[in-house]
This record gives structure tokens, sequence and C-alpha cells, in this order.
């Protein structure tokens, strides 16, 4: 039977007459968890913030045509000749449209599909912004903007104006911040635009866009999906992507593939659009356990020194124990809950510091030309990693009390009390 | 008569750091109530024998005896509690856990026995202390009292557990004169009044002489019993 009140009070006895070194195995334990909370918050935060920077920009799942040659070139259909090689030369692409065929009644079969959260057509068109003799080349895109609003974070980008101001004027445009700036031009200004053909019109600015990518927001615009059909001449089934949002992001690159057959259109899902991302951000994450591990295991080493010369200078008293009636089991016993103890407090400590800590990130001013929402650090307040935290404290605290503490359990008392 | 502690045959070995035979076959026993001495110059195994007696060493052969119950052989975990039930020791050095205080050193054994309640420990505690005149030590941290009075502690502790036999490896050898005497008139005393069984490893002739009984040993065996 183990008497945990009379082991509990000698490890409290132990524990407040040697304060300093628990108090230096307490605060080893503190900070390394409270620093790892900090870092794993601020991190993850961070690295959250720049998936959402790219992932946010692109579909699931992105429904085009693409501009290639035919895979079966007319040479090819010619069937019966034995061991044919055909050579070709001057292959040019296919000549097709660049509007995906049947696109409404694609959108309706999209947007039945219990695994779509929503599908929004988009049309796409080279222009140039005319500011008096200097022409800008760019791209106008034509959106249902309510669409994309409800399925992105396009609202986020919109730095100046509202969505609902494009929705209700037919010859309004969300300018992109680069081409703002480039042509001096606010919200309520008017911007002409020119269509490759030559027509030019007039558009009035009801909202700045800034996506943070200095890329984009030098040459693309939004306008309503109507409106650039207008401008192009094109009617009202003419679209030339389609971006889908999934409910479940793993469904994306089985139904592109599935899409890319059933509409014989170029899929492309959201995976393989940031494959390179994908790579940055796994690193990112690898740096980030890398190091909590790493102060994690300094922390645990700590605790595994103090404790063990904690049992050196306790020498005799474990003897004391073990002549007076105390088994091996409750001597390591007095000195694992010593260990837990100084694990539980240190790393519930370290737990508040950590929190503590990144409330502060979180308060630091943090602005940037490339990110218009965000105002201060990101930091990702994940209730796992306070539980991996304490888990932690209390695992590597077990191990470096096991060790000493078994060394101690079998201490012979006879060699000590004698003073040989 | 029935032996409170007997000894059988016991050897023991040093293995290290070459192979030295300190005992050879001891054999004798204690009776209840008995004060027993045993005696003999350094190095001869006698307190190789009292560590072996007392259940701590078990690195030996032959067959030792506690209350007509053979101990030999049994776990660890069983010899803690036979020690803590009945067997009291008291060491050269008074060997007092220094950062708890009077009390709790003396209720510690009891405390991890725990056939009583706190309450019943504290009385017996007190009482103890009481008898070897050294309660108003009590709430006094263990470094903070004298060598003497370490010692009586020590002797309290001992027997907070009733224990049914009462040993000491040179009790009184780190004690003057005045502090032996005190010590030996303790365990006089116990003997008489409780009829407690002392088996005492010493070097003080004087303190032998007034025992019940004196074991001399020499090169690791009995010459006279």
């Amino acid at each position: 039977m183990i008497n945990w009140k009379v082991i509990l009070g000698i490890a409290k006895t132990h524990l407040l007459t040697k304060m300093k070194s628990t108090v230096t195995a307490t605060l080893g334990v503190t900070f390394g968890i409270g620093a790892y909370i900090t870092l794993v918050s601020f991190m993850t935060g961070l690295n959250a913030m720049l998936d959402d920077l790219v992932l946010n920009q692109t579909p699931h799942i992105h429904l085009y045509n693409e501009i290639r040659p035919s895979d079966k070139q007319p040479v090819d259909l010619l069937g019966n000749v034995a061991n044919p090689l055909n050579v070709v030369h001057s292959i040019k692409p296919k000549q097709s449209q660049k509007k995906i065929h049947n696109a409404l009644p694609i959108l309706d079969y999209l947007k039945k599909n219990p695994q779509v959260k929503g599908a929004t057509p988009q049309l796409r068109a080279q222009i140039f912004y005319l500011s008096g003799p200097i022409e800008l080349g760019g791209n106008l895109v034509g959106v249902d903007i309510m669409e994309e609003v409800r399925l992105s974070n396009i609202q986020d980008n919109i730095v100046a104006g509202t969505p609902e101001a494009l929705e209700n004027n037919d010859n309004g445009i969300l300018l992109g911040s680069g081409l703002a700036d480039k042509m001096s031009l606010a919200v309520g200004d008017r911007v002409q635009i020119s269509t490759v053909d030559g027509t030019i019109f007039p558009l009035k600015i009801v909202g700045i866009y800034q996506s943070g990518i200095a890329e984009i927001d030098n040459v693309q615009s939004f306008a309503n999906l109507k409106t650039v059909q207008r401008i192009l001449g094109k009617a009202e089934n003419y679209v030339t992507d389609i971006n889908i949002k999934l409910n479940n992001i793993a469904d994306a690159e089985p139904l592109a593939r599935k899409l890319e057959k059933q509409f014989k259109t170029k899929a492309v899902d959201i995976n393989e659009a940031n494959a390179q991302f994908e790579t940055g951000s796994d690193i990112r994450n690898m740096i980030t356990y890398a190091v909590s591990i790493t102060l994690l295991i300094v922390a645990g080493f700590g605790i595994y020194n103090i404790l063990n010369m904690l049992i050196y200078e306790k020498m005799k008293d474990i003897a004391i124990l073990k002549a007076t009636g105390f088994s091996g089991n409750d001597v390591q016993h007095i000195f694992m809950s010593q260990a837990m103890i100084i694990g539980l407090i240190g790393g519930v400590l370290g737990l508040i510091i950590g929190f503590v800590l990144s409330k502060l990130i979180d308060q630091t001013p943090f602005e940037t030309e490339a990110l218009p929402t965000i105002t201060t650090f990101p930091v990702n307040y994940n209730i796992a990693y306070y539980g991996i935290g304490i888990s932690f404290a209390l695992i590597s605290t077990f191990v470096a009390g096991y060790l000493p503490s078994n060394r101690a359990k079998k201490i012979d008392p006879v060699a000590i009390l004698r003073g040989t | 008569m029935s032996f409170v502690l007997e000894a059988k045959n016991i050897n023991k070995h040093f293995h290290k750091p070459k192979d030295f035979h300190v005992l050879k076959n001891i054999s004798f026993g204690i009776k209840k109530g008995e004060f027993t001495t045993i005696m003999g110059k350094s190095g001869c195994g006698k307190s190789t024998l009292l560590y072996i007696l007392s259940t701590m060493d078990t690195d030996y052969s032959g067959e030792l005896f506690l209350k007509n119950e053979l101990v030999t052989g049994k776990s660890h975990k069983e010899l803690s509690r036979i020690r803590s039930e009945s067997i009291g020791f008291v060491f050269q050095f008074h060997y007092l856990l220094t950062e708890f205080s009077v009390l709790e050193n003396v209720m510690l054994p009891a405390k991890k026995l725990a056939k009583k309640t706190l309450a019943e420990i504290e009385q017996d505690a007190h009482d103890k202390l009481k008898m070897l005149h050294i309660e108003h030590l009590a709430h006094q941290k263990a470094y903070r009292i004298s060598g003497g009075e370490k010692q009586r502690v020590a002797i309290a502790r001992a027997l907070i557990n009733e224990p049914a036999i009462l040993m000491g490896d040179e009790p009184t050898g780190n004690l003057d004169s005045h502090n032996s005497e005190n010590v030996f008139n303790i365990f006089k005393r116990l003997k008489e009044d409780q009829g407690l069984s002392l088996l005492v490893v010493t070097h003080d002739e004087d303190f032998a002489k007034r025992t019940d009984r004196i074991i001399e040993m020499e090169d690791g065996a009995i010459i006279k019993y």
C-alpha cells in the first residue's frame, strides 16, 4: 500500500527547504514551455496568415479552357499503316474559343453537387487602362461579386468602397490598388478602359482592391460579369473561368479529375496550383517543430540535472528513510512526486507565460503595404498547443525524474549509514 | 523459551575488492527483555552482523528468525514492513532528517506504517518525547538541537512503532560520558519498564559490563557467548 499523504508530505518538505533548486528547476520548465507556446502560437499564426494570403486567392478547383495543341493530330487518324512514324512540323494550338462550353448548365450542375460549397463564373478580359496618352496593360475580371464575397475573402481585400456598391452599379469597377496609385485615381473617379479591339469604355471607380501581391494589384481589376460581357460584346453565357469552392478541401483533387473528364475542360485543383507554396509551408512547419522540440528537451535536461543533484544531496535521508521502514518504491515515489510537482507547476506557469507573451505579440502593431487587413502580428491561440505543452512538461519531468529516482530506489542504506 | 531474534549459521562474504569471509557461522538468539551487547575490535564484523540482523542487508547465507518467523529470503517490500513494525534502530550518528521538525522525525515511521490515525501517532510521539525528557524540543527543526538531544530523538523515533527489539550501532560512540550515561539509563529503563529486547554494538566496555549479556566477536566469529 502506498501512503500518498506521507510521501507527498516528505516531497513537499524537500521542495520547500531546497527552495532555490526548486525554483530553478520550475523556472526551467516554465521558460521551456512558455517559449514553446509563444513560439508555436506566433509561428503557426504567421504560417496561417501566409497560407491565407496565397491560398485564398486560389479557388479549390479552377475550370477553364486551355489553349494547347490537340493530343491527336489529323495524321494520327490515318489508321491502317504498319509501324507508322508520323512527323508533324509547326504544330499550332487547336482553334477553339476561350469560353467554357455550356458554362451555365455546368454551373447549375455544380451548385447541386453536395461536395461543392459554391461555384462562381468569371470572365477574364485583356484590357488597357487609359490615362491620357498612356496605356497600361492589364486585365478585367467579370465576377458575380456577392457570390465571391460569400465564398472567398475578397471583401478583406477591398480597401476602399464596398462590394455592394459594385453590385449596384452597372458601370462600376473595383480598381487594383497599384493601378490606382499609378494613375492617381480614387473612389468616385472615372477610368477609361480599352478592349483589345480598341473599343473604349468609361467606368466609375466604386472601390479599390488590394490583394497584397503587387503583381496582381498592378494589373487586375474587378467588374460585374455582365459589364465585362457587354464591354467585350459577348452573350450572357460567355464565361471563361469557373471557380469552385468545396466544403472539404481534400475532395479537390479527385473532383478536379472527374470534372476534367466530364466537361472536357482543364481543371486545376488547389494543390496542383500551389505545389511550391505547400513545400514552403511544410518547411516552415518543420522548423517550428524542430525549435519547439529543442526547447522542450533543454527544459527536460534541466529538470534531470536538478533532480540528480537533489538526490545526491539527500543520499543520507534516503538511507534513513529506508532504515526506518520505507521501501525502495516509497523512496522512488517521493522523488517522482517532486519531479511531477515541479513539472506541473512549471508547466502551468509556462502556459500562462506563453499565453501572456502571445497576447503581447498579438497587440504589437504590424502594418505593411502588402497586407491591408493585418494591423497586428497574427497569433494562433490553438488550445491543442497548450495541451501539447502541458503534456510534454509532465512527460519530460516524468522521464527526467524517473532515472534519478530509480537510482534513489536502489541505494543500499547499509553502505551509506556505515559511512563507507 | 522462544527467542525474539534468532540467527542460525549466518555466513557473509565481501566480494570486493577481493573475496573476504566476514562472518563465520554466527548462531545465537536473544530472549524477550534481554539487554545484549556485541563487543569486538574494529573490523571484526560486528556492525556487519547488526545490519544483517536488522534485515537491511540481505546478502548473506544462513537463516534469520524474527519472533519465530523466518525472514530470510523475503522480498524487500516485506522486509521494509517487518523493519518498521518490529525493529527500532539507533545509529552511531543521529541520522535525523534535518529539514523536518523533531516531532515529524519521530512520527515519520508510524505514518509510513499507517496503523494508527494521525492524532494517535502525534500523541504517541509526544509520549515518547516526554519519556525521554525532550518534549520541549518537539517543534524545533532537527538541525537546531544538540548532539545528545539528537540521539534521544533518534531513540524516540526508533520506539514510535513499539518494536519487539531495539538495535543500536554504537549509539553512544559519538557522545560524551554524561550523554552516554543518559542513553544507557534510557535503554535500561526501556528494558525494565517495558520488557523491550535490546541489541547494541559497542566499543564501550563500561557500557557493556552493565548489560545482561556480552557477545564477544573476533575475526568474524563469536568467541564468547
